[in-house]
């Protein structure tokens, strides 16, 4: 096997376990982060430029950040005092051992695996790009429409000041109490 | 004679590759790039310090640090000196792997950057065809690294630092990425090479860079005012505004880690810098038709990113820092809704047959929401001339 592959699979399964096995929330989400750049790297193997550089702009850049917004704005930052590990691991293990027993079964019997495999693309960024302004380009004019609508949206729900701004504004205006040095 | 010397580089690294065995060529040839990326822009990092300095003294009529070698110009020595055997604190309480890691974090996504930038002509160390989105995906790391050194650290005033540096990162990566998609709309790549490609030329003394443009010029000073934020400088210093929360997300750092964030930071500077002239100010393209072949590339190319350093110095010394809500008022209310009005006016302009119709539709779809827009925003907050109580 590709020793390159074999070093970005190692550390995207480590640190995906330790994704789930941390006590911390915040090591928990960082470990995630380090999943995420090993997925993006493993795309890049696969000479996916853009869907590797992709995964890490969107989630890297946002989801992870995301993330570490919620578990700071909530309480969950603080280490829990009992095990994480629930008391019934062996019902999990046991349920996790059969769902792969099951997907397993299912592809070694499939009749897929005894196809020829097709001739592996090679997808510049050139040709998605022609591909999504000719053949996909309604689907696309369509999302982007939808999420320029959603951050307008957005804007101008921040737009609108409440009553408050002016508020604090009449205390600043109040003559204050101390006397005024003439 | 000029030929040679413009190129003097890419044979050099050719020359030396070709000493090596065929199966070590392309390592060798990686590492030559790396090193002399590194090597300059750490040269860059020192002059860029001093003359930052030098620069804040002179605006704020003061001399600056004049101390050390001829005008103080070896100052950037003696302080990289001293970074190193300063002894390296780490607080009790912090997360010792995460504020480990925290600065290679910060310095390493930024160094990538550099990677995808046409530094003169045959002079781009890796020729993506996704570079612009590459560019932006590593920039995306930073945030990251931030949070990271304001949470290890275990103080107060680092996380609400890195709190605010994520927010107002976030915030202006849209407008900055907004302005920037004009670009690639007009030229059809993503190719940092291509991009520069299609900005050579001249039209009659102008040089047909993309600023020169009503759409590009918006685009340029978007661009320009998200890249301020984004790298943290004044008037957007708010993440370490010295004032309210110290230094914001590295005051529990000192010796070599607080150095390594002093030098993302100016990195982070020069990358979108560098990014900033290759989509706008026409990479290493002269600016004039006679100096063309006058001078190397690459001169051209630093010249413009002094150009601009010498811009962010000027706007540091001049401008006060700026409040969280006018920041982000600033970042949604204005920059955004701009943004996306220029990306139609550039759509406009590849559809509109050239002429001075072209010009005048679009400077006015340009110009026109950016009065309304300001004069608008000007007008909710109801300013009034400024009393003063106590100082008459």
């Amino acid at each position: 096997m590709d020793p390159v592959f074999c070093i970005l699979a190692l550390v995207t399964a480590a640190s995906a376990i330790a994704a789930v096995s941390l006590r911390r929330l915040v090591h928990c989400a960082l470990c995630l982060v380090v999943t995420f750049v090993g997925l993006a790297a493993l795309y890049l193997q696969l000479n996916a430029q853009f869907v590797g550089f992709a995964q890490i702009l969107v989630y890297v850049g946002a989801v992870a950040i995301l993330i570490v917004f919620a578990i700071l704005l909530t309480r969950g930052s603080d280490s829990p005092p009992q095990s994480i590990f629930s008391s019934s691991w062996v019902v999990g293990v046991g349920v996790a051992v059969l769902a792969f027993g099951a997907l397993a079964f299912s592809v070694w019997t499939s009749s897929v695996i005894y196809r020829p495999a097709p001739p592996a693309p090679q997808p510049t960024v050139r040709e998605l790009g022609e591909q999504l302004m000719t053949q996909y380009v309604l689907p696309l004019e369509v999302i982007g429409l939808l999420l320029t609508a959603a951050l307008i949206g957005a804007v101008i729900i921040a737009m609108r000041e409440g009553p408050a701004r002016h508020k604090s504004e009449s205390i600043a205006h109040r003559p204050l109490p101390i006397p005024h040095p003439k | 004679m000029p030929e040679t010397l413009d190129q003097i580089f890419v044979l050099l690294k050719h020359w030396i590759v070709a000493h090596f065995p065929a199966a070590l060529q392309p390592l060798v040839s990686a590492l030559l790039s790396i090193s002399a990326i590194i090597l300059a822009f750490a040269l860059l990092f020192a002059i860029a310090t001093i003359l930052e300095r030098k620069g804040l003294g002179r605006i704020q009529n003061r001399y600056g640090p004049n101390r050390v070698g001829p005008y103080g110009f070896f100052q950037p020595v003696a302080d990289g000196l001293k970074m190193l055997i300063k002894e390296d604190i780490v607080p009790g309480g912090a997360d010792r792997v995460v504020h480990f890691l925290a600065p290679i974090a910060l310095v390493v996504p930024v160094l990538l950057a550099f990677s995808v930038l046409p530094y003169g002509r045959n002079m781009a160390p890796i020729d993506l065809d996704a570079g612009i989105v590459f560019f932006f995906a590593v920039g995306a790391g930073t945030e990251l690294a931030v949070f990271m050194a304001g949470w290890s650290s275990r103080n107060k005033y680092s996380l609400l630092g890195a709190m605010r540096a994520i927010g107002q990162m976030i915030s202006y990566e849209i407008p900055l990425i907004l302005s920037s998609i004009t670009v690639i709309m007009l030229t059809g790549s993503l190719r940092p090479v291509d991009i520069v490609e299609a900005q050579a030329g001249y039209w009659g003394g102008l040089p047909a860079w993309h600023v020169f443009t009503p759409w590009g010029l918006a685009g340029f000073v978007l661009f320009l005012i998200a890249a301020t934020a984004e790298s943290n400088r004044a008037p957007f210093d708010l993440p370490e505004g010295e004032s309210e929360i110290i230094a914001g997300y590295f005051i529990e750092y000192s010796g070599f880690k607080f150095a390594l964030f002093f030098m993302g930071e100016y990195f982070g500077m020069f990358a979108i810098s560098g990014l900033a002239i290759t989509l706008f100010l026409g990479g290493w393209h002269a600016p004039l038709s006679f100096f063309e072949g006058a001078m190397p590339s690459y001169v051209w190319f630093f010249a413009k990113l002094f150009g601009i350093l010498a811009l962010f110095i000027w706007l540091r010394g001049t401008l006060p820092r700026l409040r969280m809500d006018q920041l982000m008022n600033f970042a949604w209310k204005f920059m955004l809704p701009m943004a996306l009005i220029n990306i139609g006016a550039a759509g406009l302009w590849r559809f509109l047959p050239n002429g001075a119709t072209r010009w005048l539709v679009c400077s006015l779809l340009v110009f026109g929401p950016f009065v309304a827009l300001g004069r608008g925003l000007a007008a909710k907050r109801h300013w009034k001339p400024r009393t003063y109580r106590f100082a008459e």
